[in-house]
């Protein structure tokens, strides 16, 4: 920060200063104005890239043949299904401890998004799995640790509109978020503590990836393009939800002045 | 005096929940009832209901346990005297885990003792019932934690009650997983061990973040 904050200068820490440079709706707005087209044009660009590449371009595997190229979708959807989740959590934590009030609203706009991408996540690997492993579902830990995961983003979306009072439902799902956040490790160990069908991590962050180059870029682009997607949904959802919060209190006022 | 107030919430629950017996005896009996219903649907063979039995009773407990939550701060909520109980001196928190203590006392450990006849009745054998008890013992205090949470969370909401199953179930999973792991004692060679760990892992987590959950919803309920 280039000005010093008066709470830092006063020797206070000055997280809480950094946080609520964007806590501001007026600056969120003006923010989002050039940052949602912005995200929309990169996802548009990235997902034809990507998927272009990936259904057309890529060599088939050698072992499930065309059928691999539901991982572009699948596997974008896998991974922002838990950071969405994890970003929901991230959101009820600034909620309890900062009382961050554009993370509530981030909050009711992550849910949806979340949740459609989880159930995308379970129908292309119902897809994936019919071919490969001749069942639609099988009961296997990951499998079953993503469909809790969709059940939790769906309490979640009844939970934070559930009040009258907005707070109250805010408050109640940012408990329920991070209650939830167990099921995230769960998921993600899930193929390597129990003997399950789902094939393990091919890409990690500490070992070369087990998968062809000629595959891994357009994942890698098509999941780009995914996450700036799912970024374009929320910034442009905060976006209608901020402004539809100002009418709203904008019609209350007129209604109040001529009462 | 915090021990002494704890108490005196806990007797007034229990005696509350000793008065009206019948609204306490519903949950049993619609874990015997739900028990019953199996072998009805599933057909009589021992065999396929000796190997079912932990599962069918997890599930039985699983829902019995939810059944009295909707009450469980709803009926104080209404007639006012929940603002009353926060008002003793004791933090919202205990009075959370007081009721969901009380809430254990009056399902759980009925659950608990009725489970072994269910048990058998389930074509169990007599070798069964201790591992059956031991997760039991464990899961349902869990649950009991889980549910407090969720109906304080809800507390207050419209459709609360439809709401209430659905933060429930997805956050009992893994109890319902460890615990008929653990009770199944027709899988030879896996040991109850480790999945009894991990019971008493995650009810030494509920413990204290559970009610300090509920609590920060009775404040919010009552504000």
């Amino acid at each position: 920060m280039i000005h010093p904050s008066p709470s830092a200068a006063a020797g206070r820490p000055s997280t809480g200063a950094l946080l609520h440079r964007f806590a501001n709706p007026g600056r969120f707005l003006r923010l989002s104005r050039w940052l949602f087209p912005l995200l929309s044009i990169a996802a548009i660009v990235c997902l034809a890239a990507g998927l272009g590449l990936g259904l057309f371009f890529s060599p088939a595997d050698w072992q499930q043949g065309d059928a691999v190229r539901i991982m572009y979708v699948h596997v974008p959807m896998a991974i922002l299904a838990s950071s969405g989740y994890a970003a929901l959590a991230l959101c009820g934590l600034l909620s309890l401890v900062w009382k961050h009030p554009l993370a509530d609203l981030a909050a009711m706009e992550i849910g949806p998004v979340g949740a459609v991408v989880t159930a995308l996540c379970l129908a292309t690997g119902s897809l994936w799995g019919k071919p490969m492993w001749g069942a639609w579902w099988v009961w296997d830990a990951r499998l079953t640790s993503v469909l809790v995961l969709f059940f939790l983003y769906l309490g979640h979306i009844a939970l934070i509109r559930a009040f009258d009072d907005p707070q109250r439902g805010f408050r109640a799902a940012s408990i329920l978020a991070i209650a939830g956040v167990i099921d995230l490790p769960i998921i993600k160990f899930s193929v390597a503590w129990w003997n399950t069908l789902h094939q393990p991590d091919s890409i990690t962050l500490t070992h070369a990836p087990s998968m062809a180059m000629s595959m891994l870029v357009p994942l890698a682009i098509s999941f780009a393009g995914f996450a700036l997607g799912f970024a374009a949904l929320v910034t442009g959802r905060l976006e209608a939800a901020i402004l539809e919060h100002r009418a709203q209190q904008i019609l209350t006022r007129r209604a109040g002045a001529r009462a | 005096m915090v021990l002494s107030l704890f108490l005196c919430v806990l007797a007034r629950d229990l005696r509350l929940a000793l008065r009206h017996g019948t609204d306490t005896l519903a949950a049993l009996l619609f874990f015997l009832l739900c028990g019953s219903l199996f072998p009805l649907a599933l057909g009589p063979s021992p065999d396929l209901l000796h190997r079912m039995a932990p599962g069918i009773i997890w599930v039985c407990a699983l829902l019995a346990t939810l059944l009295p939550l909707d009450r469980m701060f709803g009926a104080e909520l209404e007639d006012g005297s929940l603002d009353h109980l926060l008002l003793v001196g004791l933090p919202p928190a205990l009075v959370a885990l007081a009721k969901i203590l009380a809430h254990w006392l009056t399902t759980g450990l009925p659950l608990l003792i009725m489970a072994a006849p269910l048990s058998l009745m389930l074509g169990g054998k007599g070798s069964d019932i201790a591992p059956l008890l031991a997760g039991l013992a464990l899961g349902t205090p869990l649950l009991s934690l889980i549910g407090g949470m969720a109906a304080g969370l809800v507390l207050g909401a419209r459709r609360g009650g439809v709401l209430l199953p659905l933060l429930v179930l997805p956050l009992a999973t893994p109890v319902l997983i460890f615990g008929a792991a653990a009770s199944d004692a027709t899988v030879p060679g896996t040991g109850h061990g480790i999945e009894l760990d991990w019971l008493g892992a995650f009810l030494a987590l509920a413990l204290p973040s559970c009610p300090l959950a509920a609590g920060s919803g009775l404040r919010a309920a009552t504000a």
